[in-house]
């Protein structure tokens, strides 16, 4: 830790200074007045000063999303774990539309124009394709679900006696139908609150809650997850590039030629962010007294051996005495361990998210919501499973709803994202 | 604060160092530009300075390295971060995070700065280079210039006191690389920061720096000097210092203002040369496609090879002037008869097009490529929008504009890469996108921002059998316009080892295989030197007057100065001008070549010019 800042002080004079540009023979263009030196805030006080560039949300009146005020993004992570929980206590389809209408009226309002916030749209194709997936399985291979509600006969193709139990076409009934549909939607809704996490949460803002012996191994995780993006990328401009050979660019044979460049070119800029991480301290140590380092590691180890024994002594019958105590032990030590090992790394944190009350209304709506169902769910089974036999319609159960319509509360209360247009960059 | 002190560089595998015998000393507080042609070694003084070289490549080091009185043979690149900030060409593979904010903060987080003083740094960085707006935004959505001003604050806040910048401002518009140089200025004189680069765009550059280390030849001793010192003897230069040799000024001037004070008598005597008449008709003077029969650069040997000595690309340049008046010719496009003997060698051999029209006539529907109010959406995003672009045989234009202006997008249209919203593309007669990639490479070609992408072969020879078969053209084509291009290129080449100018030229014969009457390029120079950017304009030059229509999208303005014969401007997805390129390119201050600075008002545009004028 360099507290003593050892900074040189003609650096702080800099920010002072009004814009001047030192020789340049042209007119300056496009550069807005007053961006630099005047306005420059005190260091210590938080830049929420700015008004909001974009439209003003009609509904909520939050401050813009900023740096400082940036909900923590383990928030999103709960309050969506939340809404999962709770599509997964119910088959009511009135229910779960509603919990995929929450999910995605938050993600509408409070979604940032960030690389990782199109996942969204990902899921919910995702999610869609599972629903059909399962609907068609119903319809082909038939349903364990007595129904006498014949919508259509397929053809049934004869199975050898051994394939017995498995069946493919026949009778196709309202019943087994439906309760694909309400299957499927139980799974899309899950998916689809899994991608409001991934839109709404910013995976690296994530990492930095991470304790510090594990953060550099984080920091390749993230990069590793940026290059995905990037490979998709090359394909797509190599694939276009053979067109330029006279080649096709369509179609398998076009994707397996231009394997070889594309991974070549992948390597080539993983050597070179690994230069420029390396160049920029990355992996630096603090030296730390080999005492500490022996018992970081003998802690690491033997706590993860009791996780082990732990584990093992709950799933066997003869271990429940000893098991849950040592699996707790074993656990203990294990982050003993991680946290000692912290010290090896000098590294700070820039701006760690701060877990306010906002944070805490965001995650406990999502803790609610999840609650509430789950009691629900044993205090009136019939109305979260709906029946399929005899088909009936399905009611929407009032209380809850109610509950369901408590995950909105993220709308209302978390900093509004400011849409700033993203500019496409083609030269 | 930088010591080398005898240090030769030598690479696993490779038979010689890559330099050797470099020694000299920056004081603190200065910035030293590294020049050179391409192929000497200029990166890898970079990188021995942060440690990289050896640490990180590999290879042995000789002699010794001292950062701020650290040795890096004792001290890895991590251990020198605190003292060596490193900015390497691509800044797009130097982010390890993903907003503005966090990548200032990444390098004091590895040092472990205490989060007030980082925050503190933060904010004074994003004042300093002008970085405030964009703080929360996500890196990938900036532009070029933007990226670049990122990368460099990234490595400022952990306050190095040296910066060690490879090529920062190849990949810019120049107003964006105005903007680069204006914050490096800042650094220096404000908090004497030292300062190590290298950079090919001399002409942008050479003015800052206090002091010019050469590295003349592969292998040559470094010579460290004033700069116009250096820049007397240096085989590369930019246009105001070979304007200053040419008229026989000392000391050198560097800067256009200086130029202009010396001028006056320059400026009097060019107004009184009888060719000043060719020079300011409509016709864009002696860039008209007008072949001397002198040597022409490609086929002659030694002196227009890969890193060819200073006095071989001057002569280049002459010599494809030509001595013949330009205003013989009625219009830029016109071009001469292909089997006129006034012809290039190089190109007459291989681009015998059928039915061109004779000189003089007017525009014919035979237009190579009509372009009528073009959009193009890419999401929401309207990349172009009403743009109106013709193009003759034998005509050569230069679209220009910002990063991010849809220049590289036109081209794609006009190659069928990008499919039109509204309006229409025609190529010959033809639509692009729809024409299958067979048909379309004997229509049009066009070589892409990374030469690479068009090469997939693993030796030059099967990559040319390849073109050859894509082409439907005779076995051997290919090999020969390589041979024409790259004299001596050996057979078993892996592209992968050739030089940017090497395999933008590889990617260009592999183009011209199948003869397409319009040839796109796509920043061709980016990455190149003065020697290899000269042999490219003398190959252009020979294709555009053989009848090749020619369209270029670059920031290169003495590109376009030097070649083009129309400069279209695109700004936002639209063109905002479009015409003769002395006029375009002289009333505009970023647009405007070095030379046309200089001599304003009169009409000259590249120091080829003036030479004809004066011989």
């Amino acid at each position: 830790m360099t507290k003593g800042d050892p900074e040189r002080p003609t650096a702080t004079a800099a920010g002072h200074r009004p814009a001047v540009r030192w020789g340049s023979p042209l007119p300056e263009r496009d550069r807005e007045p007053g961006t630099v030196g005047p306005q420059r805030p005190a260091p210590d006080a938080a830049p929420t000063g700015r008004p909001p560039k974009s439209r003003a949300l009609p509904l909520s009146r939050t401050p813009g999303a900023t740096r400082a005020n940036a909900l923590h993004p383990g928030a999103w992570w709960i309050w969506a774990l939340g809404l999962g929980t709770a599509a997964s206590r119910t088959t009511n389809p009135l229910l779960l539309a509603l919990l995929i209408a929450v999910a995605g009226f938050v993600v509408a309002t409070h979604r940032s124009e960030a690389p990782w916030a199109r996942s969204y749209t990902a899921f919910v194709k995702l999610a869609a394709a599972v629903l059909a997936i399962r609907l068609a399985f119903a319809v082909f291979l038939g349903s364990p679900i007595p129904g006498t509600h014949v919508i259509v006969t397929l053809p049934e193709i004869p199975l050898p006696h051994w394939a017995q139990g498995v069946r493919i076409g026949g009778r196709v009934t309202a019943e087994g139908l439906l309760f694909a549909l309400y299957d499927g939607l139980k799974l899309a809704a899950l998916l689809v609150c899994v991608g409001a996490a991934n839109a709404l949460a910013n995976p690296a803002r994530l990492l930095k809650s991470l304790p510090g012996a594990l953060y550099e191994a984080g920091v390749a995780v993230v990069v590793a997850l940026t290059f995905a993006p990037h490979l998709i990328a090359d394909v797509q401009r190599l694939r276009a590039a053979r067109r330029l050979r006279g080649r096709p660019d369509r179609g398998l044979r076009g994707l397996l030629h231009v394997g070889l460049p594309v991974l070549e070119g992948a390597l080539e800029r993983s050597v070179a962010l690994a230069a420029a991480m390396d160049a920029r301290g990355y992996g630096r140590t603090a030296q730390v007294p080999p005492a500490v380092r022996r018992t970081t590691g003998a802690l690491t180890l033997g706590g993860l051996l009791g996780v082990c024994a732990g584990t093992y002594g709950l799933l066997t019958a003869a271990g429940d005495t000893y098991g849950l105590p040592v699996l707790l032990a074993g656990l203990g030590a294990a982050l003993g361990g991680l946290w000692l090992g912290g010290r090896r790394s000098p590294r700070t944190r820039y701006r760690p998210d701060t877990w306010g009350v906002r944070a805490w209304l965001v995650a406990g709506s999502g803790v609610a919501v999840a609650a509430l169902m789950t009691v629900a769910a044993s205090y009136d089974p019939a109305a979260l499973r709906p029946g399929v036999v005899p088909l009936v319609a399905p009611a929407l159960p009032l209380w809850p709803a109610a509950a369901v319509l408590l995950g909105l509360l993220p709308a209302f209360v978390a900093p509004a994202s400011q849409r700033t247009p993203a500019p496409e960059e083609s030269s | 604060m930088i010591r080398f002190e005898d240090v030769s560089v030598t690479y696993a595998g490779a038979a010689e160092p890559t330099v050797r015998g470099v020694d000299f000393e920056v004081p603190e507080g200065e910035l030293v530009l590294l020049v050179g042609p391409s192929g000497v070694g200029k990166s890898t003084v970079l990188g021995a300075v942060s440690g990289l070289v050896p640490h990180f490549t590999g290879g042995t080091l000789r002699g010794r390295v001292t950062v701020a009185g650290r040795d890096t043979r004792t001290h890895k690149p991590r251990e020198l971060a605190d003292v060596v900030g490193t900015v390497g060409q691509d800044p797009l593979s130097h982010f390890v995070t993903d907003t503005v904010e966090d990548e200032l903060a990444y390098g004091m987080e590895s040092l472990g700065l205490a989060p007030a003083v980082m925050r503190r740094r933060v904010e004074e960085t994003l004042d300093l280079l002008s970085l405030a707006d964009l703080r929360d935004r996500p890196i990938a959505t900036l532009s070029g210039g933007q990226q670049q001003r990122v990368a460099i604050g990234s490595v400022l806040t952990p306050h190095p006191r040296v910066l060690v910048l490879d090529e920062p401002t190849s990949a810019l518009d120049p107003a964006a690389a105005e903007e680069v140089l204006a914050v490096l200025q800042r650094l220096v004189h404000d908090l004497g920061t030292t300062v190590l680069m290298a950079e090919h765009r001399l002409e942008r550059v050479v003015q800052y720096a206090d002091r010019l280390a050469l590295l003349p030849a592969p292998g040559a001793p470094l010579t460290l000097g004033t700069p116009s010192e250096i820049m007397a003897v240096s085989p590369v230069c930019p246009p105001v210092v070979e304007l200053g040799r040419l008229a026989g000024w000392s000391p050198l001037p560097l800067t256009v203002r200086d130029a202009r004070r010396r001028a006056g008598t320059l400026r009097e005597r060019l107004s009184a040369t009888p060719s000043k008449s060719a020079a300011v008709t409509k016709d864009p003077g002696p860039m008209a496609p007008t072949e001397g029969p002198g040597p022409t650069g490609l086929g002659d040997g030694p002196a227009a090879t890969e890193l060819g000595a200073g006095t071989g690309r001057a002569g280049d340049i002459e010599s494809t002037g030509g001595t013949q008046p330009a205003a013989a010719l009625p219009r830029p496009s016109a071009p001469p008869h292909p089997a006129s003997p006034l012809a290039s060698p190089f190109s007459s051999r291989f681009f015998r097009l059928p039915g061109r029209r004779t000189p003089g006539t007017a525009p014919s529907p035979a237009e190579v490529a009509v372009v009528e109010a073009l959009a193009v959406r890419r999401g929401r995003v309207e990349a172009l929008r009403r743009v109106d672009l013709t193009a003759g045989p034998g005509e050569t234009i230069a679209l220009m504009g910002r990063n991010g202006a849809g220049k590289s997008t036109l081209l794609g249209a006009l190659v069928g890469l990008v499919e039109p919203a509204a309006g229409s593309v025609r190529v010959g007669g033809a639509v692009p996108h729809r024409m299958a990639p067979r048909d379309l490479v004997r229509r049009v070609g066009l070589v892409p921002q990374e030469p690479r992408d068009l090469l997939y072969a693993d030796t030059v020879a099967a990559e040319c059998a390849a073109a050859d078969e894509d082409a439907g053209a005779g076995a051997g084509t290919c090999r020969a316009l390589v041979s024409e291009l790259l004299p001596d290129i050996a057979d078993d080449t892996h592209p992968r080892d050739l030089s940017e100018g090497q395999r933008l030229a590889l990617a260009l014969a592999v183009v011209l295989t199948a003869r397409p009457p319009l040839l796109l390029l796509d920043e061709p120079t980016r990455g190149l030197d003065y020697a290899a950017k000269a042999r490219l304009v003398t190959v252009l030059r020979g294709l555009a007057a053989e009848g090749h229509a020619i369209v270029l999208a670059t920031h290169d303005v003495e590109l376009a100065a030097e070649l083009a014969h129309r400069v279209v401007i695109l700004a936002d997805g639209e063109v905002v001008a479009d015409g003769p390129t002395a006029e375009v390119v002289v009333a505009s201050p970023s647009f405007a070549p070095q030379v046309a600075k200089i001599l304003a008002p009169e009409p000259w545009l590249t120091v080829a010019q003036v030479r004809k004028a004066l011989a």
